[in-house]
């Protein structure tokens, strides 16, 4: 479990450099008497990797400073209504530096508040992949079952995440499964429209060549329609992934119980401004990771050789 | 009794529904293509070239008059005649052995053995001059060369009837030169018959063996037939010159500008 919380942390440093490549360097011939070659070029390469780098984050760090020092400034005054960075750390050092601090009932760290948003998130997540991809390679297939179907989930799809929850809660009586519905039903539509999407737009080349070579539904299930339609369903992927994240921090807030948007709502509740600011920089970061970490899937995916010799 | 026909297309019409109402593509095209035969069909864009190359693909179903390829009724799509597209159709995701390969695997999954499939494969990317890209990937080849590997599949497929959609509209002059010497080549030693489509006279007098020249649509049919004798193998330079081969193309260029000018010219 605690994996689960550290992994996330940790893939936002890899997926850095894996963005920035490297600026080719030139290496002019080496002069008589100069190092090796293969050690100046690899000198070389170093640096400009770590120019490259440099110059990928600081304008970050430099804007993100900046508006921290705003935010100081302008929340130092007497009266003001919202804490100032550095009182925000000083608040929440503990809730910081002990992430996995269990105490009773729901007070717990927010390592283990996250990771509890993060399991209904996975399972929801996980059924409205399941679901939507399907639904979607059947309505994108089949003429019929797409006019049947779009209209209605043109309009189910407009329904907010939130007022699905009342209806979950009366259907499944219980908070932890309404939850998972409501990021069932936020992240389900998205991947379900972006796969019939893909599916429409599979190349009429691509058909014919399947009928020419006579391939079987099965065939032409796994060798073309899936290979052609994995970009699309990765935008919806993507799209659902940000959905459900913003859903199930609202859903919390409203069911109670361990989890991050139940830790905000409670922090508000107690006035404790700080925990709530520490609170959404992680969710935000959270939010960040579950993005890349969908994008960065696709992309291999995409890029995976598909057959082996 | 007559001797089986190799193709024959008799009495093919096609007429669409479309929202304006019915719109016939296709009259009356009779044609008999003899095993071995190198076919080039011309015409202007919109006199159905496409759709009579469909119909023999089985792509495209007529609506009156039948299809038949060795006395068989041609009414769904199959490998025996393998199509080679214009913008080449090779599956971005798959590599360029792996783009043959499905063909392979799904034409000869019950007569060759793997060992015997990866050899064919190999083979047929050979004949076209791949051999050196086979883990390439479509995007990183050029437009020539994707060319050559829709060639090899369909080569691979042992079809028939080979039928191309103007293979090298897409490409520049030089390297259409180079692929045009491939295909003769090809259809050298394989002695398939073959139904091209193309808009390019030269084309179409330097490889085939008969051209056969459609009216203008709507409602095209066959306007003249035109048989090529030149002596094989053709060489692309000393044909420039060839009495035989300037009034072919001669006869060509009469009938597209002169009898069938394209509509939109006629109405400017």
């Amino acid at each position: 479990m605690n994996k689960l919380a550290v992994d996330p942390v940790g893939s936002v440093e890899i997926d850095v450099p894996a963005q920035s490549t490297p600026a080719p360097v030139v290496v002019p011939a080496a002069p008589v008497g100069a190092p090796p070659k293969s050690l100046v070029s690899s000198l070389k390469l170093i640096a400009g990797h770590a120019r490259v780098m440099m110059d990928n984050t600081l304008p970050t760090v430099v804007m993100l400073a900046l508006l921290l020092g705003i935010w100081q400034i302008a929340c130092s005054q007497p009266g003001a209504s919202l804490p100032p960075p550095l009182k925000v750390f000083a608040d929440t050092q503990d809730l910081i530096f002990h992430p996995f601090f269990e105490g009773n009932g729901t007070d717990k760290g927010l390592g283990w508040q996250l990771i509890a948003s993060l399991k209904r998130v996975a399972i929801g997540f996980s059924l409205a992949t399941v679901v939507g991809v399907a639904l979607g390679v059947l309505i994108g297939q089949s003429k019929f079952a797409y006019r049947a179907l779009d209209p209605i989930f043109q309009v189910l799809r407009m329904v907010p995440p939130l007022a699905w929850l009342p209806i979950s809660l009366a259907a499944f009586q219980k908070a932890d499964p309404s939850a998972i519905f409501v990021i069932f039903i936020t992240a389900v539509w998205p991947i379900l429209l972006n796969t019939v999407v893909g599916v429409h737009n599979i190349p009429q080349n691509y058909r014919n060549i399947a009928r020419v070579l006579q391939l079987s539904g099965p065939e032409y299930f796994f060798k073309i329609m899936l290979p052609a339609t994995v970009p699309y369903m990765f935008t919806g992927l993507r799209i659902g992934i940000g959905m459900s994240w913003i859903a199930i921090i609202a859903a919390e807030t409203l069911i109670g119980g361990v989890g991050i948007g139940f830790f905000i709502w409670d922090a508000w509740n107690s006035s404790l401004l700080s925990e709530i600011i520490i609170a959404l920089v992680y969710v935000g970061l959270v939010g960040f990771v579950l993005d890349r970490l969908i994008a960065t899937a696709g992309r291999m995916i995409a890029r995976s050789p598909d057959t082996g010799r | 009794m007559l001797p089986l026909k190799h193709l024959s297309l008799e009495g093919i019409g096609v007429t669409f529904q479309t929202k304006a109402g019915a719109f016939t593509a296709l009259r009356d095209v009779n044609l008999t293509i003899d095993q071995g035969q190198f076919v080039a069909i011309i015409g202007h864009s919109g006199c159905g070239k496409s759709t009579l190359l469909n119909i023999v693909a089985g792509l495209v179903e007529s609506t009156v008059g039948a299809t038949l390829l060795d006395g068989k009724v041609v009414d769904a799509p199959g490998a025996e005649r393998a199509v080679i597209f214009q913008d080449h159709s090779l599956l971005p995701w798959l590599t360029v052995y792996d783009n043959v390969k499905l063909a392979v695997d799904k034409v000869f999954a019950k007569t060759k053995t793997k060992a015997e499939r990866h050899a064919w494969t190999l083979h047929n990317l050979e004949l076209v001059h791949m051999s050196h890209a086979l883990d390439k990937r479509p995007s990183e080849i050029s437009g020539g060369m994707k060319q050559r590997v829709g060639i090899a599949r369909a080569l691979a497929m042992q079809p028939r009837v080979l039928l191309m959609d103007e293979p090298f509209g897409a490409l520049d002059a030089l390297t259409r030169a180079t692929l045009q010497e491939t295909v003769m080549e090809i259809h050298a030693t394989l002695k398939n018959t073959v139904i091209m489509i193309t808009h390019d006279v030269d084309e179409a007098v330097l490889l085939s063996d008969r051209i056969i020249m459609m009216t203008n649509g709507p409602a095209a049919t066959i306007g003249e037939d035109l048989a090529i004798t030149l002596p094989r193998p053709r060489k692309r330079l000393e044909l420039a010159h060839d009495p035989a081969y300037m009034t072919a193309r001669a006869d060509v260029l009469r009938f597209l500008y002169d009898r069938f000018r394209h509509p939109e010219d006629q109405a400017a």
